[in-house]
């Protein structure tokens, strides 16, 4: 099956937009798929392993939370697609300063 | 809509007729609908990337009423995307520029200026006065406030973002469907999601979506066709796919949901956990001032000045640094000699905190942070070194 890598991520997957990944639970997906890219991990699950709040996973065009969560089947001909929140708009950018805080979920 | 039932809001005059006639000869806009047209008032957050398509086909398409929301100056980085402003308008408030494009385009619309960053404080009063709200901002806490006072204030809000290739666009009609909060509940911690700023976007990529922003608020003023309402409209510039997720109302959501917990503005600096902007870039104890670095390569003190931008960056401009990506820098530090006082820059200071945050927990203890970046160095040092 195949998974959507978003732009604002493929830094994380060696510039990889597509990924092929063997069917099964979202949870087992997104496993095989850190395992591969361990710089992602970081990015998707929080500390305490859960999804991240601005990441949203989508199994073809329907969200997971209204699924079963990570536990939703995947089938071979399924995408899986990975959503996080982008801010741009393109004009004032320069001027906010974002900083990092220590890492939270 | 009461303050604009005069009667010249009531009718077209001939050349209003003939200026929309390709609109009137058409029957799902047609008199009728020039006329909801000319009665709207729309309120675009932002002068920017999607701001600029977004209020030039509003105008141009007779929207009567525009309000503009933006308090930066047009600058030269801006024109590669932000086509309401020229060449001759750097330095000039965006709003000024935008005005007088606009003027030029349609005569007829009247524009609202409102030179203020929306905050908890204004947003309220100032929606007050529009029906439809376009979100063409582009960072978090003004996202998550223009969502929140859309909610509070029951108006519909049409929403775009972009990164890059990539853009998203939705309509969060506050009553009857999703918000952006049903979306994405929490923001990310600032830092973790790049800014256009630091990713780049390519230059059309806010025409597309913001013209499709143009497309779903012509819509709700006609009432016709199907608004994206409940959808996210995913945009691929490179591979030129467009894919549709649908968007649920969340039962649950703080704002819309059943048992709302925000129910009136909050501060959002705070809730998308950025410090106020006079206190975000205090110059710490390791940070290393251009006028500083100038001074002590001048006298051959012994540093090594570490690069952390890309490849791309570093043939625009650079200062002879050892160039390592910061997501290669955990990879790649064994490159690096501890013992060495190290530099470290990037474009503006952003990433290369975060690369001397990285040096330092891995046990480097003479590590600078470069304040400003090579844009400070180009800016104060040495004219030659182009800004990008």
């Amino acid at each position: 099956m195949k998974v959507l890598i978003p732009t604002a991520l493929r830094q994380y997957t060696d510039k990889q937009s597509t990924l092929d990944v063997p069917p099964g639970s979202v949870a087992e997906v997104l496993g095989q798929v850190t395992t591969r890219y361990p710089e992602l991990r970081k990015m998707l699950f929080s500390d305490d392993g859960k999804l991240r709040k601005f990441v949203n996973v989508y199994v073809n065009d329907e969200d997971i939370r209204y699924l079963h969560d990570e536990n939703t089947q995947v089938k071979p001909e399924d995408t899986l697609s990975i959503v996080p929140s982008v801010a741009g708009g393109c004009g004032l950018t320069r001027r906010a300063t974002w900083r990092v805080r220590s890492r939270s979920s | 809509m009461a303050a604009v039932t005069s009667l010249q809001a009531a009718s077209l005059n001939n050349d209003e007729i003939l200026r929309y006639s390709r609109h009137v000869i058409m029957p799902e806009v047609g008199i009728e609908g020039q006329l909801k047209l000319k009665r709207a008032r729309v309120l675009c957050v932002g002068a920017g990337g999607l701001g600029s398509p977004l209020t030039l086909y509003l105008a141009a398409a007779g929207v009567g009423t525009l309000g503009i929301v933006d308090f930066d100056v047009v600058d030269f980085t801006n024109l590669q995307r932000q086509v309401i402003h020229g060449t001759s308008d750097v330095g000039r408030k965006k709003l000024d520029s935008a005005e007088d494009t606009l003027r030029e385009i349609n005569p007829n619309v009247e524009i609202r200026k409102f030179e203020t960053r929306l905050t908890s404080a204004n947003a309220l009063e100032i929606f007050r006065e529009f029906d439809i709200i376009a979100d063409g901002t582009d960072n978090f806490p003004t996202r998550y406030l223009v969502n929140d006072a859309c909610v509070l204030s029951g108006k519909p809000n049409v929403y775009g973002s972009i990164f890059r290739f990539e853009g998203q666009a939705s309509v969060f009609a506050a009553k009857d469907g999703p918000c952006y909060r049903c979306l994405y509940p929490e923001p990310p911690p600032p830092g973790m999601v790049p800014s256009c700023a630091e990713g780049g976007v390519l230059g059309i990529l806010p025409g597309l979506i913001g013209v499709i922003q143009a497309t779903e608020t012509i819509k709700l003023i006609l009432g016709s066709g199907e608004p994206l309402i409940g959808r996210l409209l995913m945009v691929d510039a490179l591979g030129m796919r467009f894919r549709e997720l649908k968007l649920r109302k969340n039962l649950d959501c703080p704002v819309c949901g059943a048992n709302p917990t925000v129910k009136k503005l909050i501060d959002y600096n705070q809730f998308c956990g950025i410090r106020g902007e006079e206190a975000a870039a205090p110059t710490s104890m390791t940070d290393i001032s251009v006028e500083e670095l100038k001074q002590r390569l001048d006298r051959g003190d012994n540093l090594f000045v570490l690069d952390v931008r890309e490849p791309h960056e570093y043939q625009i401009c650079n200062l002879g640094g050892h160039l390592i990506p910061l997501n290669d820098l955990p990879k790649r530090v064994s490159e690096l000699d501890p013992s060495k006082e190290i530099v470290v820059h990037c474009k503006m200071g952003g990433r290369s905190a975060k690369a001397a945050d990285f040096l330092r927990q891995s046990g480097f203890t003479r590590v600078h942070n470069l304040a400003g970046g090579i844009t400070a160095w180009a800016e104060r040092i040495d004219p030659k070194v182009p800004k990008y």
